[in-house]
């Protein structure tokens, strides 16, 4: 009962309203954008729910999409939620898939599932430590962590690179070996049950991620701290809170959210990396997903959701309305837009609902 | 006086937020060359009636005249266009910028080209300095100067923009004292050239000393108005709370025990190698309340640092209960028996977007029962803060409220309740009525006595002399991060007392660590 009208109560929450209006609005942008165009944006949307809808297949390519949406999402957010900026999930990511091709490749002959795992874990931790350096870089000597991620995902891009062409590559090409069957994250039985889409062992995983989120920081002692050193470092050192070992446990935690997804991407759905010319995106893409999810873990899952359908969908819309996909970036980046710019939604939806009480008082 | 026109007049002011009538119905006169003070506890709705002169809110009933005309005052733009300027209590200046840079903003001379005349703007600013003696440099960088000056330079903004009526905020909140007397001088010159002020403030002393009028405000309704001169502090304190009002604080004698805190050579440097604490010596004894009187900057806030663990020190030792503390965690420290209640509440004190509930377990969550198996248990944690809240007196709506919403004194109150259930040995309280009402000063105050009646050691660092006087049972006054003599509050008056924070030695006993 009380649950129940915990929830209600946040469906219409400020936050959940201006976010939705924020989406609403960014979709109708893109629909103006493509009646400038010349398309059809009715016929534009419908094929992109039909994309993802309208078939198993769909469903199961959206959230092969939405997984790493997820968890570079929730990297970003729980850095946040410790006072840190976290630019760098996009090395955390390439760093992942590097943990994860060395163990895949490397260590052939470990028994099916037990293999995929321990890839899984080194990814994760090679993440964790990734971003950790960030971590520790700042805690030790005050250096701010946004030139720190930044520098690292270069480091991350090439390091991955060149650790791919040395030890892993597949000769005379621009990617490693295939990992073995014994290290595969794909879901084969759901996989075929779905058209072979291309599910995997990253999808549930991520969003338990965004459970352990929740309960980590919101209900255990760390996440007390974590939240402690976030919202008032000084108040936190006050209190006896190591504020150090804080930042550097909250970016080894972000990191390892994205080693995750970066482990999946290369078990799971490529099944082999690739020399990358210019970083892929992952760790860029969350930031987008963390605003949008407010930094909260259930938001980022819905924001997740969204992107992930946007963009999978997007490629039904050039196919089915003749629509180019890169519309599809133009509404993304409207919908981020409208959640920064929140006094704009506000003022939209103002007569809508400008009823409600909102005054604060003292 | 009576026949003259008033230059402001607000008229049956009300103004309702959901839940609370903040003001009902206020009316208040204020005449040329007047300081008229507006008297209230914290809450009391002088903030809100201030913001709706300066236009930031408008009122649900009444209006406001300006030398007899009605005005719609909309925004703070009409506002300093009808001659009123406010000085905030939180300045709102650019620390970069210059004086004049920061006097000009927003409405910058031009010369010829769009360049900023900052020759003609500078001589301006000069000349309303000299004018008012504010002995300022224009060309100052506001994060070289101090900040009595800083405020100055509020003033002069207000002043550069024609303000005729003045409203200062609490302006003596952030001052030292030396600071306060020079802040009255310049009100006294400024009504004198025929400027009219409005002082809010909560301060009785202050009031007595340079206003003409006084308007007691109370749970949003003018209790009463009255002339200074005709009137008394115990009266104004007993309208402003509503009840008799003690200022003497009520104690018994010291009973002294062994001690429990030595402090010895303690030394602290800056980072630039400034001793800011230069072998501090003294101590505290149980049942004992010692207070540190001292101007700002002499060493005080390092000594709190030092003895909560804040700060490492540089050599000397701190000893409690005769185990070494000093430069240990603040963790370690807490542990052995020493709470804090510390000078800056937001920065320190509280987590100001966790709730009264996480706040009041802010040093002991990791503790059982308040954490069992790594997860935090909620049911012991609200426990204890709905107890702490009801026996404390925090006000506030629920223990899930965000303690950034709770007033000033809320939130001391919440501070002092998770420090004293404790229950340490030794007790640090740096400013702790800093900022707070009569009501909640006296409530802070009989606290700190209470606990030294239990046998706790208490340290009162404070800034203000009244309050080390009246509730210390011994005074160590520093002086450029030294105990630079100690006397007895019975032996002792603020004039001597403000001799020795000046660094001069006569009068008071030397201390013991110098001989």
């Amino acid at each position: 009962m009380n649950q129940a009208n915990k929830i209600l109560k946040w469906f219409v929450s400020d936050s959940f309203i201006v976010s939705l209006a924020a989406i609403v609005l960014g979709l109708l942008l893109g629909a103006v954008v493509m009646l400038v165009g010349g398309y059809n944006p009715i016929e534009a949307y419908a094929a992109l729910v039909t994309r993802v809808f309208g078939s198993a297949y769909g469903i199961g390519e959206m959230l092969r999409e939405t997984a790493p949406l997820l968890l570079t999402g929730l990297a970003v957010a729980f850095a946040f939620r410790a006072g840190m900026f976290n630019i760098g999930a996009e090395g955390q990511v390439l760093m992942g898939m590097t943990g994860a091709s060395i163990i895949a490749i490397t260590l052939p002959g470990i028994p099916t599932g037990l293999h995929m795992i321990l890839a899984v874990i080194f990814g994760a931790l090679f993440g964790g430590v990734w971003a950790g350096i960030a971590g520790f870089l700042k805690a030790k000597r005050g250096v701010n962590e946004v030139i720190t991620t930044i520098m690292l995902n270069w480091i991350a891009l090439f390091l991955s690179n060149y650790i791919v062409r040395t030890f892993l590559l597949l000769k005379g090409d621009q990617r490693s070996e295939n990992i073995p069957a014994s290290a595969s994250a794909s879901i084969d039985w759901l996989s075929s049950a779905m058209n072979n889409a291309r599910v995997h062992w990253g999808i549930p995983v991520a969003f338990l991620a965004a459970v352990f989120f929740y309960y980590f920081l919101w209900k255990t002692k760390q996440g007390f701290e974590l939240r402690a050193v976030g919202s008032n470092a000084d108040a936190a050192h006050y209190a006896g809170i190591n504020v150090g070992r804080n930042i550097v446990k909250a970016m080894f935690i972000s990191g390892v959210f994205a080693g995750l997804a970066g482990a999946f991407e290369v078990l799971g759905v490529f099944h082999y990396q690739a020399i990358y010319s210019a970083s892929p995106g992952y760790g860029f893409n969350g930031i987008a997903v963390a605003l949008l999810g407010m930094n909260h873990p259930f938001g980022v899952m819905a924001g997740a959701a969204l992107f992930g359908t946007l963009s999978y969908g997007s490629g039904g819309m050039s196919f089915e309305a003749g629509v180019p996909p890169e519309i599809i970036q133009i509404v993304i980046g409207s919908i981020i837009f409208f959640i920064a710019a929140q006094g704009i939604v506000r003022f939209v939806i103002k007569p809508f609902y400008g009823k409600r009480k909102k005054e604060k008082v003292l | 006086m009576a026949a003259e026109t008033p230059v402001v007049e607000l008229k049956q002011i009300t103004k309702r937020f959901p839940g609370i009538v903040a003001n009902d119905s206020i009316s208040i006169k204020l005449h040329k060359g007047e300081i008229h003070a507006l008297l209230g506890e914290n809450g009391a709705g002088k903030s809100t009636l201030m913001n709706i002169l300066f236009g930031l809110y408008q009122p649900d009933e009444g209006h406001i005249e300006i030398n007899g005309a009605p005005v719609a005052i909309d925004s703070p733009n009409k506002a300093n266009e009808l001659g009123i300027g406010m000085v905030h209590q939180h300045f709102k200046l650019v620390q970069p910028f210059t004086v004049t840079e920061n006097i000009i903003l927003g409405m910058e001379p031009s010369k010829a080209g769009g360049q900023i005349d900052y020759k003609t703007a500078s001589e301006k600013v000069k000349k309303l300095s000299d004018q008012y003696g504010f002995h300022i440099n224009p060309n100052a960088r506001i994060e070289d100067i101090s900040v009595g000056m800083q405020q100055r330079v509020e003033i002069l903004k207000t002043l550069y923009r024609g303000a005729n009526i003045l409203i200062f905020d609490e302006p003596t909140a952030v001052l030292t004292p030396q600071e306060i007397l020079e802040l009255i001088e310049i009100m006294r010159r400024l009504v004198a050239e025929g400027k009219s002020i409005i002082l809010i403030t909560h301060k009785l002393k202050e009031i007595m000393s340079v206003s003409d009028t006084v308007t007691i405000i109370r749970r949003g309704k003018v209790i009463d108005t009255v002339k200074t001169a005709e009137t008394s502090p115990f009266e104004l304190a007993e309208k402003m709370v509503g009840r008799n009002v003690s200022f003497k604080v009520d104690k018994k004698p010291a009973a002294p025990g062994e001690k429990v805190v030595e402090i010895s050579g303690v030394t602290v440097k800056n980072k630039d190698g400034i001793a800011m604490l230069d072998g501090m010596t003294f101590d505290v004894r149980r049942g004992e309340i010692v207070g540190v009187a001292g101007v700002d900057g002499n060493g005080q806030t390092e000594l709190i640092e030092a003895l909560s663990g804040l700060r490492k020190i540089d050599s000397g030792s701190i000893k409690l209960g005769g185990r070494e503390i000093g430069g240990q965690t603040p963790r370690k420290i807490f542990e052995a028996g020493v709470g804090h209640i510390p000078e800056d509440r937001h920065k320190h004190g509280l987590v100001l977007d966790f709730s009264v509930s996480e706040n009041m377990v802010l040093e002991s969550y990791y503790k059982e029962p308040y954490t069992k198996r790594g997860f935090l248990n909620f049911r012991a944690i609200n426990e204890l803060a709905s107890r702490l809240v009801s026996s404390f007196d925090v006000r506030t709506p629920s223990i899930q409220t965000k303690a950034r919403s709770l007033s000033g004194g809320n939130q001391q109150k919440a501070i002092i309740a998770r420090e004293i259930n404790k229950n340490p040995d030794f007790l640090i309280a740096a400013q702790p009525t800093r900022g707070l009402d009569v009501g909640a000063i006296e409530f802070v105050q009989s606290q700190l006595i209470q606990q030294r009646d239990q046998g706790k050691a208490v340290l009162l660092v404070s800034f203000e002399l009244d309050e080390i006087l009246n509730v210390s049972d011994r005074i160590v006054v520093v002086y450029e991060g030294k105990v630079i003599g100690e006397v007895r509050p019975e032996e002792t008056n603020d004039q001597e007392l403000g001799l020795m924070m000046a660094g001069s030695k006569q009068g008071g006993h030397m201390h013991e660590s110098s001989k």
